[in-house]
């Protein structure tokens, strides 16, 4: 893992004694709130409907166990027992006073975290492949790239007031697990035509209100160009991107309007400029950054009793097939521990659990964790023969629920159960659909499915990309929930269709099961997911069954 | 024309255009909408929790407790009153309310889901009142 260097530890240093003074004068009403605010929110620190909130980045998704064990003394010591992992890979606590919020962020700089550019118009949090480093498919690990990156862009003089906010996400794998195409800036690590590697840079993607899929602005960058590109890029935006409405601001809005051609020459000009002043990034510090992620020295060990435990134990079993994915390493295996046990609130863990975790990444997983975007937890790196162990171990803390991809393993933003920006509650109705599939004993059934739930248009659920997307809207004050089809996160993304009209809160389930129920009467067979049989099929069925009780109506 | 009697009577226009569209439309015999009641609400400043400005001058937790302000002209008053508590609330503004046996009820969702706390565990105010 990367450690910070003594510049980064001061840096950190000096910006939360600078907040804590911000603070103590906004207590003392020296500050406004309109003073205030912007100096918060660059901070981290929001006002949500019943408290504060403050978000602390987890860089690329990587955190070690000593970093996950000071979340849970933050949760217990000034939060509420808990904490919840975003879609960002980020860790939220939804209920610090304002006065405590400086030795917080202390506490953070104790295992090297913050809060800085987890809010505001600059350059977010860089998010990653949450499989970096281990997973089989991968042509480089984007975690030195993502950790470049965040040093040049916290801070960046240049880029503190952009427009809008900005989002770059990296992934090292041909797989894209890291959305990279809803991103402002998405790369894409790839093998060019001499062997090296270097990225193919989409640019323009992004969800919310206008959701776009990110273009190739460029097939492949060289690996050192990465930077002044970026800064090209980013300056580019910066003076062309609109500060007029907030509802255009973003950079997807810039290449739209002003078209991919366009954008992309004055993005090629500002390159060449920058690139004959720029002076390099000084390659010890690329080497020591690349130096932190080697990989852990893997044990060469036996490993047949993970076969014998998987045949005699069949619960062992059913989690080793949802909740392990391939690692590059033979003999290892990735983990995914689900955060969606059914009826939980998606991406939230307790204090007790973070513990767990932590001491199970170093007796099992070499002291490292991943967040995913989807809202879990990963052990990178376990020996097939430590899985019965762990899987022993999770039990006891409610985390062993085989159900990654499945049905209940959803994705929601807060919602209005504490977003102040929310139109319409999604937690709700995220634990509503896991424990009725679960009654109901169709998930496994049902297999490969992805729901996202957002609760305001902004679509941080990223309904848009979910098989189904569940947006929660307020219709002439009441909550009502549309439903969007045949969205794809992956590579080949796909915005999903709006189905219709919405459904009331207490008519979405029921209309899940319509819709699921249609599916499983419809496909070819059990390898036929929903997904591939909504784009054989169409969106025609699905409406008919989502929509019954209309469509008898017309008919009679 | 002189420039600056342009900008008077763009002006003149503006106050025109504003008469027109608030004076209640003639010969229909419809009258301006009656204005639904408000209670002034916020967070406050170090937990973040939502109060309410009560008749008394003084925030409570509770919204059966609010001021429930009838009248428009009164209401702005009392939101000034709100803004000017700048060390004391956050975001103050005018929500929509009715009368209720107890005192003031929320008439939307949102405002409904403020007096209580989240739906997924019993946090915030209802922790506090052990519903």
């Amino acid at each position: 893992m990367y450690r910070y260097t003594d510049f980064d530890a001061a840096f950190v240093r000096a910006r939360n004694a600078q907040f804590r003074a911000q603070v103590e004068r906004r207590i003392s009403g020296a500050l406004t709130e309109d003073e205030f605010r912007p100096l918060r929110l660059m901070n981290g620190l929001y006002l949500q409907l019943h408290a504060y909130m403050l978000r602390i980045a987890i860089p690329y998704g990587t955190i070690s166990s000593r970093q996950m064990r000071q979340l849970a003394y933050i949760a217990e010591r000034w939060d509420k027992g808990y904490g919840h992992f975003t879609t960002r890979q980020n860790i939220q606590f939804n209920w610090p006073r304002l006065s405590d919020v400086p030795d917080i962020l202390e506490a953070l700089a104790e295992v090297q975290m913050h809060s800085i550019q987890t809010s505001g118009n600059t350059i977010r949090n860089v998010t990653a492949d949450h499989f970096a480093g281990a997973a089989a498919d991968e042509i480089e690990d984007p975690r030195p790239t993502a950790e470049l990156i965040r040093q040049w862009s916290t801070d960046h003089p240049e880029f503190q007031f952009l427009p809008r906010k900005f989002k770059i996400g990296v992934s090292g794998s041909p797989h894209d697990r890291a959305v990279t195409k809803s991103h402002d800036i998405g790369l894409r690590i790839v093998r060019g035509g001499d062997g090296r590697t270097g990225y193919e840079v989409l640019v323009g993607g992004g969800l919310g209100r206008t959701p776009m899929v990110g273009q190739v602005i460029r097939p492949f960058l060289k690996k050192a160009d990465l930077l002044p590109y970026l800064e090209a890029i980013v300056s580019t935006y910066n003076l062309m991107g609109r500060r007029d409405n907030k509802f255009k601001a973003r950079i997807k809005i810039t290449v739209f309007e002003n078209g991919m051609e366009k954008f992309r020459d004055a993005v090629d000009a500002r390159f060449e400029q920058i690139k004959r002043e720029w002076t390099g990034v000084d390659p010890d510090l690329l080497a020591h950054i690349e130096h932190s992620f080697l990989p852990p020295a893997f044990r060469d060990a036996p490993q047949d009793g993970y076969e014998t435990a998987r045949r005699a134990d069949p619960v062992f079993r059913a989690w080793t097939d949802t909740n392990l994915t391939a690692h590059r390493v033979p003999g290892y295996a990735i983990v995914t521990v689900s955060l969606k046990a059914h009826g939980a609130t998606p991406g939230d863990a307790t204090a007790a659990q973070m513990r767990l975790l932590a001491d199970l990444a170093d007796k099992y997983g070499h002291g490292e964790l991943r967040i995913s975007h989807e809202q879990n937890v990963v052990l990178p790196h376990v020996h097939k023969s430590d899985l019965w162990a762990l899987h022993e171990s999770l039990k006891t803390e409610g985390l062993a629920t085989a159900n990654i991809g499945l049905v209940s393993d959803i994705i929601a933003c807060p919602g209005m159960d504490y977003c102040a920006l929310a139109t319409a509650r999604s937690i709700p109705v995220a634990q509503e659909i896991a424990t009725h599939f679960q009654a109901l004993g169709l998930e496994e059934e049902i297999g490969a499915l992805k729901i996202k739930i957002s609760g305001c248009i902004n679509a941080c659920g990223h309904h848009h990309v979910g098989h189904i997307g569940i947006l929660g809207l307020d219709r002439a004050g009441v909550e009502n929930y549309q439903i969007t089809l045949g969205g794809d996160h992956t590579e080949t993304m796909t915005l999903g269709e709006r189905a219709g009209p919405g459904f009331a809160y207490d008519e979405i389930v029921p209309a899940i099961e319509r819709l699921l129920r249609a599916y499983l009467a419809l496909r070819e067979d059990r390898e036929e997911t929903f997904l591939a049989a909504y784009r054989r099929l169409g969106a025609e069925p699905f409406k008919a069954a989502l929509y019954e009780a209309e469509a008898e109506r017309d008919a009679a | 024309m002189r420039p600056y009697l342009q900008g008077h009577i763009a002006l003149m226009w503006e106050i025109f255009l504003y008469w027109l569209e608030k004076s209640p439309s003639q010969g229909t015999g419809q009258m301006s909408r009656a204005y639904t009641p408000k209670v002034v609400t916020a967070n406050a400043l170090i937990e973040g929790d939502v109060v309410y400005l009560t008749a008394d001058d003084r925030w409570t937790r509770d919204h059966a407790e609010a001021e429930l302000i009838e009248d428009e002209a009164h209401a702005q008053l009392r939101l000034l009153k709100a803004e000017h508590q700048k060390n004391v609330v956050v975001g103050a503004y005018l929500a929509d309310a009715k009368a209720g046996p107890k005192g003031p009820e929320p008439i939307h969702f949102r405002e409904v889901f403020r007096t209580r706390g989240p739906s997924n565990y019993a946090h915030g105010k209802q922790e506090a009142r052990h519903v």
